[in-house]
């Protein structure tokens, strides 16, 4: 085969580059809504007595900005990455490509004006009025076709597991996102959801617990499978246990959102339905987790030297402590102390944190230097603090909620011999106080290597100039 | 036939693919394609 420079025979990431860069920004910025509003609950007074930066207001800025600007930006960049390379070909429809991004910021821009409005469907993690719905509907089916076109076109016979991952991820995240969004609209920015009582909290937490397995997890475990084997330089431990490993999440993550709705006027069938399912998906995620880890085997000296290797592997760790710590409170009897307590938001963030952020950390750091002709990030050593700032702020955050959550708790179900309420309610929220420092500390530790992580990028982008990377002359199995 | 009828078959297949896709991933036969399929990220790019 002749070797010449066009474009059939290179690389797309003029828009791989434009998600890494704004994953990053929208990273530091959603992180400081975070620590914000932590600051809020230490705080109140900081709320400023405006409307628009009222708690209520900005926890949802929060939420869209870390989940679906910094995480759906990570997971644009990534797939677009990984899918070239692992099918040998270019992005299909390159144009389409490029109306992704831009689609998707506008969604992200339109979210950070209308929630500190007020403007809200009310239903977690899917706050977003209908206007800006429809634009994510077709963004998300632009994305589609851009990642399944791109696998119609490769060049080789396999279809890499992380693409599966990748392909489950945005297939189901359109179905949850479509069904869950239907609603009338009364006027531009209000609408009234398509069900009703019981069903619509149903359907609300059925997209709400996929949009954890498929957006924070089916995701980003496409993610692990190819910057881990890629940055250890070897292949993953068992692609036998990859391929077990991706059905059984998706046969049983699906079932799982009844969690959510324990000791509710949900029918008392459909609420242990959703526990089994909880507690069976311990499986597939262990078995990923496995996978991920023993790709290192024979290896294990890497993680003293490399600090990206140790974001991506420390991550699996948090997974792997997550994904414990969710079916056990996915357990009725465990639930009735944990729900509506912070446990349920330390159990979050260790998931999110710990996982999600760390993952795509590790992912970034990989492919920024690339994607801008260099060998690596501009300093190494950043790399290695915005680590260990990172780690110490999730395990602080996540202790004090955990603390927090079980007193509060404990304190909510004491009653006296009499059958009264040993506490009121403002008594468990003033012994939360000290825990809420610790929490804010916490997350201003992860901010702050966030935004050691935003300098180094910058610098490593201007220090080079847009990379352009060749498509191997031989496929693989030519 | 009734929804509860339809729904159990529903289960018992999926149950049925799911261990069929387990006895398919670990029967050996795949072991060249799956060891290609594996080595698929280290082959992408030149570095």
């Amino acid at each position: 085969m002749q070797v010449s420079h066009s474009q059939s025979n290179t690389y797309n990431d003029s828009v791989v580059r434009q998600f890494s860069i704004m994953a990053v920004v929208w990273g530091v910025v959603g992180m400081l809504v975070g620590v914000i509003i932590a600051a809020q609950l230490v705080w109140p007074e900081l709320n400023l007595g405006l409307p628009w930066t009222s708690f209520g207001r900005l926890r949802p800025l929060h939420t869209n900005a870390v989940i679906f600007a910094f995480g759906g930006c990570t997971l644009f960049a990534t797939s677009y990455y990984v899918v070239q390379r692992t099918c040998h070909t270019t992005l299909f429809l390159p144009s389409l490509a490029k109306f992704t991004f831009w689609g998707w910021q506008a969604v992200i821009v339109a979210a950070a004006i209308s929630l500190p409005l007020g403007f809200t469907q009310g239903k977690e993690y899917a706050e977003l009025e209908w206007p800006i719905d429809l634009l994510i509907a077709v963004v998300w089916v632009s994305y589609a076709i851009v990642f399944f076109g791109t696998i119609g076109t490769r060049k080789v016979k396999h279809i890499y597991v992380a693409n599966w991952f990748f392909g489950a991820f945005i297939l189901t995240v359109a179905l949850l996102h479509i069904v869950n969004s239907a609603a009338m609209p009364a006027s531009w920015m209000k609408s009234y959801s398509a069900y009703a009582g019981v069903q619509d909290a149903m359907v609300q937490w059925w997209y709400g617990h996929n949009a954890v397995g498929f957006f924070l997890t089916a995701g980003f475990l496409g993610i692990m499978y190819y910057f881990i084997p890629k940055q250890a330089d070897r292949p993953v431990y068992s692609y036998s246990l990859s391929i077990v490993h991706f059905w059984a999440l998706i046969f049983t993550y699906m079932w799982a959102g009844p969690h959510h709705l324990h000791y509710t006027a949900l029918p008392d069938w459909t609420q242990s339905l959703g526990m089994a399912f909880s507690l069976i998906l311990l499986a597939p995620s262990w078995g990923g987790m496995i996978n991920g880890m023993m790709t290192l085997s024979g290896a294990w000296h890497k993680l003293r030297t490399d600090p990206i290797l140790r974001f991506l592997i420390v991550s699996l760790s948090f997974y792997g402590m997550s994904t414990f710590e969710g079916p056990m409170m996915a357990i009725k009897t465990v639930n009735s102390l944990s729900h509506y307590t912070d446990w349920t938001v330390g159990h979050v963030h260790s998931g999110a944190l710990g996982w999600v952020g760390l993952v795509s950390m590790g992912a970034l750091y990989y492919m920024v230097p690339r994607l801008f002709g260099q060998k690596q990030m501009h300093s190494i050593k950043a790399i290695e603090l915005h680590f260990w700032l990172a780690t110490v702020g999730i395990v602080l955050y996540i202790a004090a909620l955990w603390i927090s959550g079980v007193m509060e708790g404990l304190m909510w179900r004491a009653i006296n011999t009499d059958g009264t309420l040993t506490y009121t309610f403002v008594e468990s929220v003033k012994a939360k106080h000290p825990y809420y420092i610790i929490r804010m500390l916490g997350g201003l530790l992860y901010l702050s290597g966030m935004t050691i992580m935003l300098w180094n990028v910058i610098k490593t982008a201007t220090n080079g100039k847009a990379a352009t990377a060749t498509i191997p002359a031989v496929a693989a199995h030519a | 036939m009734d929804t509860i009828g339809l729904r159990s078959i529903a289960t018992v297949l999926a149950l049925v693919t799911f261990v069929g896709i387990w006895v398919w991933a670990w029967s050996g036969r795949h072991k060249k394609d799956f060891d290609e399929a594996a080595r698929l990220p280290l082959e992408g790019d030149e570095e």
